[in-house]
């Protein structure tokens, strides 16, 4: 069973009016169980668009797609799926261990069973102290570790990531990414990712998924193999650069069609 | 924590020199001012500075304490605090009235697109129905409707004319805020399967707060005016808008008088003010410090 199964999934949004915009075109992808797959591309590709599909916070115009074998409708209403946006969006008046149970107080867990998870959630994400603060007295890394805390808690099979760490500064990004593979072996946390950064992509992803707009569509699957656990020293790696590159020419490739595109909307 | 002690010295501090300036205005005009006033064209522009239009502040505080009328033991001030009293009854009556319409209406606009289309203008022209004109109308609807062993109680039109006030910056500043939540952790409640109610409660309401509480604050003292100018206008007696009246018909004999009321009337809506400072300060507790309002 895959984690995740799209199927000539179409997305377009103001259908049948004059800004019809085909935010999606046929686009087919399966993620396995425990894979990270992260989705890159410049803005307007549908990278966002596609992960919203696959939480089912949009219907796609055409296609389908399944998660964990259920319907995308199926596998939101059981929670099958924790969620975190680029915005840590925590609650404010809610403290740190509250906001973590959100997700089991809507499940209707009680109160016990709520506590013993989001203090091993806390535990998860290496954030004990900060069980009764509130989150805007945390820092924005911190916050966003929360936010995954919360989007883990009722121990979802996957996990969707909109650019989670975009907001973030290049030294907690980094230290984040580290955190994130550790999280997601720790718990064998399926994820897809949507990054704009292509180091990013290549560090956390077993495979990385290229897309280009207009409409949009994957145009390269890249496989990641960087042997072993990564670490701060897999950075360094030819491998970890090749991999780059890879996937910056693929990038790239669909950069170029679309300047000879261009020069006729000039 | 100590900036917060501070700030509040700080703004009682100012709230008396604000007021010790009036008190400085008031009497070096009534000192330096022209007896007859001053007059433009044959117009008075200036009022005049006799004892009679323009009592002495203390004249104005030492009425307090002497009796209402002639030979009686109740003093002016009993008599304001019992009118005070009395409106401010009326007045929370009429707030938590205008409250729960308030925040009703603003529930179900925030539900409903098409409740907020067709309601929200009626809203606003609502208000702009003088108040004056209306009070008659509610006593005497009141005064018609009779469900079983219930019967409309006078009071109960001044309190509704408040809530006719108080509903309007209550329902507007609600629904502000139930629309405020921001579009990813609406999705985040999506993505949990969580119901509209659900939403409602736990989402929407906790970020309507800070639009809520300055929205109450206006909605208090709307309900005080609405009280006492219903009591005003359909003369309606105990409270303080009765008292003004009363007061201001003597005022040729007794100038100062009708002050004492007028200050009751300030009073009355500081202190209800005060109360949803109060009532915000706790909700507000454990929110980050900056605020919208």
């Amino acid at each position: 069973m895959t984690a995740v199964s799209i199927r000539k999934v179409s997305k377009a949004f103001n259908v049948g009016k004059s800004n019809q915009v085909d935010a999606l075109h046929e686009v087919s992808l399966d993620v396995k169980p425990g894979e990270f797959v992260s989705l890159i591309g410049p803005s307007g590709c549908g990278k966002s668009t596609l992960l919203r599909l696959v939480a089912n916070l949009l219907e796609p115009t055409a296609g389908e797609v399944m998660v964990n074998g259920k319907s995308a409708v199926t596998a939101r209403l059981d929670q099958d799926y924790g969620m975190a946006f680029q915005q840590a969006g925590l609650f404010d008046w809610r403290t740190v261990r509250k906001n973590i149970e959100l997700p089991l107080e809507l499940k209707g867990w009680d109160k016990g069973d709520r506590q013993t998870r989001a203090e091993e959630m806390l535990q998860l994400v290496q954030l004990p102290e900060f069980a009764d603060h509130y989150p805007w007295q945390l820092s924005g890394g911190m916050q966003q570790r929360i936010a995954i805390a919360r989007a883990l808690a009722a121990h979802p099979p996957l996990l969707l990531m909109d650019e989670p760490f975009g907001a973030l500064d290049e030294m907690t990004r980094e230290y984040m990414q580290g955190e994130l593979l550790r999280i997601c072996a720790a718990t064998g946390t399926t994820v897809v990712f949507v990054t704009h950064s292509i180091p990013e992509a290549v560090y956390l992803s077993n495979r990385v998924v290229v897309m280009s707009p207009r409409p949009g569509r994957i145009t390269k699957i890249v496989d990641v193999s960087l042997g072993g656990e990564r670490t701060e020293e897999t950075r360094n790696r030819t491998a970890f650069f090749e991999a780059i590159t890879t996937v910056r020419e693929g990038l790239r490739g669909m950069h170029a069609a679309h300047v000879g595109l261009g020069n006729d909307n000039r | 924590m100590t900036t917060t002690v501070r700030r509040a010295a700080y703004r009682t501090f100012m709230f008396i020199v604000a007021l010790a300036l009036v008190v400085v205005i008031w009497e070096t005009y009534k000192a330096l001012g022209p007896a007859d006033g001053g007059k433009l064209f044959g117009a008075r522009v200036l009022p005049r500075t006799s004892s009679y239009a323009m009592p002495h502040v203390w004249d104005m505080f030492s009425r307090f304490n002497r009796p209402e009328v002639r030979g009686s033991d109740r003093t002016v001030f009993s008599a304001v605090l019992a009118g005070a009293w009395f409106s401010f009854r009326l007045s929370a009556a009429g707030f938590v009235l205008g409250g729960v319409l308030g925040t009703g209406l603003a529930v179900l606009m925030a539900r409903f697109r098409w409740v907020q289309r067709g309601v929200l203008p009626y809203l606003v022209v609502s208000q702009t129905i003088p108040l004056i004109a209306l009070a008659p109308l509610v006593v005497s609807w009141g005064g018609k409707l009779e469900v079983g062993p219930f019967v409309w109680p006078r009071w109960l039109s001044a309190s509704v004319l408040g809530a006719f006030l108080a509903f309007f910056p209550i329902a507007v500043g609600t629904l502000r805020g139930l629309a405020a939540a921001s579009a990813s952790s609406v999705e985040l409640m999506q993505s949990y399967a969580a119901s509209w109610t659900k939403t409602l409660f736990k989402l929407r309401f906790p970020t309507a707060v800070p639009y809520m509480v300055p929205a109450f604050r206006l909605g208090a003292s709307a309900s005080v005016i609405g009280v006492v100018v219903a009591e005003i206008s359909t003369g309606l007696k105990g409270g303080i808008g009765r008292l003004i009246i009363e007061y201001a018909r003597e005022a040729t004999g007794d100038p100062a008088k009708v002050y004492t009321a007028i200050f009751g009337a300030a009073a009355l809506g500081l202190t209800m003010a005060g109360v949803v400072i109060v009532v915000d300060a706790f909700v507000m507790r454990n929110r980050p410090k900056e605020s919208i309002s």
